[in-house]
């Protein structure tokens, strides 16, 4: 996605001189802009502030008129702590989940796609068609092929069928368990070989003495060997299963995220030898720190009883339908961009001893770093809102694969809360601005800057 | 005769025939199909033509250009053979719901009950799923055609206008509107839901496709003041200056200037809007009821109902995807221009 002009030779910045004095032609200017102007104003931030205001009610019910009473945040303090919120965190738990693997998903099988065309191939065409053709469906019909396809019965499971194999027997959506799994049912040796794996990557940067990325690649990899580590020595065949998470801790967790990426960012700053700014950074650092010791996660209203929250293997099915409609976008965004790629830098490369792979890992990726961040800005939106596709696929009411974007629409529709449907919409909105604002802002300044 | 008296001359007809095609279905089938058929065939020939040459002719550069000095690749001929293995493997991936669809939307419902043979061919070809579907999905396929054409159109006309003021003229805190205009377009639609469906409640259009035509106009604009914005910036400011010169006013140069130039502008947002406005969702099944509604939410609901004879769906899927995908295989190169220049709307 392009949010700002073509900036290649750039004629466009300049605007009409002849209109810095007051004519007709600059009122007709402002006249004809102004309808949309004024439509946007009203439907989107008019409505958006009437949501917002909504969201602060008690107003439940159908009549349009009822009476509103304010009643602060109770409506969300109800969403992230009262019983009947589980849903809600459940749903949040989802969205996470699914965000992850389908943004990823997307981005590495179209990255693949796109390299592995642009070795040219013949009848490139035709491929390009097959792979982007599912971009052109909308979500809802999608959804139902894959409600068909994933239905435990037939579809996808009586394809071994064909095969001569037996059928598969895997339920796919609605399966209703979340993801678990026990370290000690993983064979010891494979453990150790993941062990070893990741222990592999950390030497080898030491070894090549990148001491920044042994760093960044190292505090994550410790992190996960401790976890791991404490899995194993913690387990009791008797206890909940693992790979769970409890939602009493989310508060912590999302301190300790904060603060280790402030960290690292602070390491990578010193490395650089930006000591005031490392030193600016450090105060919000410490500030967090300050703040999570004096107890300060512990004025958050919180579930009372501990809830499990994982990965729902019911989401799988989701996310592969997602990808099988959206990797084709990500593939055309990537081959424009290594088309773009000048020939020279390559042949440069090539010259120098790189390998075809090397090629594309050194000088093609990095160079299609903004690519790969508006590509992640507009899929995150899309599945942080997604509401078509599960509601074709699973209706609104299969909890296992629902999202927020499907629970506004069942509150509001189904059980006439309007209210806790806007605090559902706003926690909605916060999120995907979060994502797109500082997007927005970022390429519109380039733009300018030019 | 202009491309624009084709175009309406076109439209004219080709509706006239669709229009019969519904109306007359009723009373005397066969006739009215025979004649409905016939006028819209040929009004969208009448429109098709002049406006595949005039694309073909204009669109010729490709979006994706390989460097004619591309050295052969890893000219190995085994990691060739295992590079089209993979290919070949990937598409049959992808097109294998396509295959699935079409098979069962083909069988009996008897035998598309049957789970473990779903990958079979049909032992007989059955039309009667399409007829069915068709019986049951024409007065949504019709909504959406109608949503869909008269919403692009506007949001185009628009988009094309506000594209133009905020390319070429400078007016006071126009760096502020653009991207305020733009957010609109991230928002994620259920947080204006209720506002809005009480707005198109309060006028009295709730329950009719008009709400909903409202509801994707304005919710249009963004993405389309964005593309005409981005492709007028590349428009030589020195030719507009050029008309100023010869006494055209803002009006003029739009009209004599701008507009002629924009045709490819207006085929790639015609065509983004299109897909998307057909495949939306979300407004769809708030702001309409039965009568109303477009085809992707009467076919999830088709889908989503408890005894389904599942040849029926697919049928339906067939039906609710044929007019994107024919879009799209058609003019796919101004699909991919509108999915790269603009965004994607979810």
């Amino acid at each position: 996605m392009q949010v700002s002009a073509n900036r290649a030779g750039n004629p466009g910045r300049k605007l009409l001189r002849f209109t810095r004095r007051i004519n007709p032609d600059r009122v007709y200017a402002i006249l004809m802009i102004l309808p949309s102007v004024i439509l946007l104003a009203i439907f989107v931030y008019g409505f958006i502030g009437q949501t917002l205001w909504w969201s602060l009610t008690d107003w439940a019910g159908l009549e349009k008129n009822a009476e509103k009473n304010y009643i602060k945040l109770d409506n969300y303090k109800t969403l992230f702590s009262d019983i009947t919120g589980m849903r809600f965190r459940q749903e949040l738990v989802n969205t996470f989940f699914f965000t992850l693997f389908f943004v990823g998903g997307c981005l590495i099988l179209g990255f693949i796609l796109a390299v592995v065309l642009d070795q040219n191939v013949k009848g490139e065409g035709l491929f390009r068609t097959v792979f982007l053709f599912p971009m052109a469906l909308s979500f809802a019909v999608t959804g139902t092929i894959w409600r068909w396809l994933l239905n435990p019965g037939g579809g996808i499971n009586a394809l071994p069928k064909m095969l001569g194999a037996d059928a598969w027997n895997y339920r796919w959506i609605n399966n209703r368990s979340p993801y678990t799994f026990n370290w000690h049912e993983v064979p010891l040796t494979t453990t150790l070989l993941i062990i070893a794996v990741l222990l592999f990557f950390i030497f080898r940067q030491i070894w090549r003495r990148k001491y920044l990325a042994t760093i960044y690649l190292g505090v994550p990899m410790a992190l996960l060997f401790l976890w791991m580590w404490s899995d194993w020595v913690s387990w009791d065949d008797t206890q909940a299963m693992h790979g769970t998470f409890n939602w009493q801790d989310v508060p912590r967790y999302v301190v300790a995220v904060i603060v280790i990426g402030f960290v690292l960012y602070m390491v990578s700053l010193l490395w650089h030898g930006k000591r005031r700014a490392a030193l600016i950074l450090g105060i919000p650092t410490a500030v967090v720190l300050l703040w999570y010791a004096a107890g300060g996660t512990d004025n958050f209203p919180n579930v009372e009883f501990p809830e499990a929250y994982g990965f729902n293997i019911a989401l799988v099915g989701v996310i592969i339908a997602a990808v099988w409609q959206m990797s084709g976008y990500t593939m055309a965004m990537y081959l424009a961009g290594i088309r773009g790629v000048p020939e020279e830098l390559r042949e440069a490369a090539r010259v120098d001893g790189c390998s075809e792979w090397q090629v594309y890992m050194r000088i093609v990726l990095p160079m299609l770093r903004p690519i790969t961040l508006s590509a992640a800005i507009v899929l995150g939106h899309i599945s942080l809102k997604i509401f078509d596709l599960i509601f074709a696929m699973a209706g609104i009411d299969h909890w296992p694969v629902s999202v927020p974007g499907v629970q506004v629409y069942y509150t509001m529709f189904r059980s006439n809360k309007f209210a806790v449907g806007s605090a559902i919409a706003i926690v909605l909105l916060i999120m995907v601005a979060s994502v797109v604002i500082p997007y927005l802002i970022t390429s519109l300044r380039a733009e300018h800057e030019l | 005769m202009s491309v624009f008296t084709w175009i309406i001359l076109g439209l004219l007809v080709g509706s006239l025939g669709t229009y019969l095609l519904f109306s007359d279905r009723g009373r005397n089938p066969d006739h009215g199909a025979l004649i409905g058929g016939i006028a819209g065939a040929v009004g969208s020939l009448v429109l098709l033509i002049p406006l595949w040459i005039y694309v073909y002719v204009q669109g010729k550069q490709p979006v994706y250009e390989l460097p004619k000095d591309r050295p052969p690749l890893s000219g190995k001929h085994l990691t060739r053979m295992a590079l089209y293995a993979f290919l070949i493997l990937m598409m049959l991936v992808y097109l294998l719901p396509v295959y699935t669809v079409v098979v069962t939307s083909l069988k009996t419902p008897k035998e598309a009950g049957k789970l473990a043979k779903v990958w079979d061919l049909p032992t007989e070809i059955n039309w009667k799923s399409y007829e069915t579907a068709l019986d049951e999905l024409g007065p949504q396929l019709k909504n959406s055609f109608i949503l869909t054409i008269s919403a692009t159109i506007i949001s185009a006309v628009m988009g094309s206008m506000n594209g133009y003021v905020l390319a070429k003229w400078k007016f006071p805190g126009a760096n502020i509107i653009f991207p305020l205009m733009l957010f609109g377009m991230f928002i994620p639609y259920q947080s204006i839901l209720i506002p809005l469906f009480q707005f198109v409640q309060d006028i009295d259009l709730g329950g009719t496709i008009y709400g909903l035509i409202i509801a994707h106009v304005v919710y249009g604009l963004p993405i389309t003041t964005l593309i005409f914005r981005n492709y007028y910036a590349e428009v030589p400011t020195e030719m507009l200056e050029a008309g100023a010169i010869d006494g055209a006013g803002f009006f003029g140069i739009y009209r004599w200037i701008v507009f002629p130039l924009s045709l490819p502008g207006f085929v790639v947002v015609i065509i983004w809007q299109f897909t998307q406005i057909w495949n939306e969702f979300l407004f769809a099944v708030t702001l309409t009821d039965q009568s109303s509604q477009p085809i992707t939410v009467a076919l999830a609901l088709l889908a989503g109902g408890e005894a389904v004879n599942w040849n029926l769906p697919m049928a339906g899927a067939v039906l609710a995807a044929l007019p994107t995908l024919v879009v799209y295989i058609v003019l796919g190169r101004y699909f991919i221009r509108g999915l790269l220049a603009g965004s994607v709307k979810g």
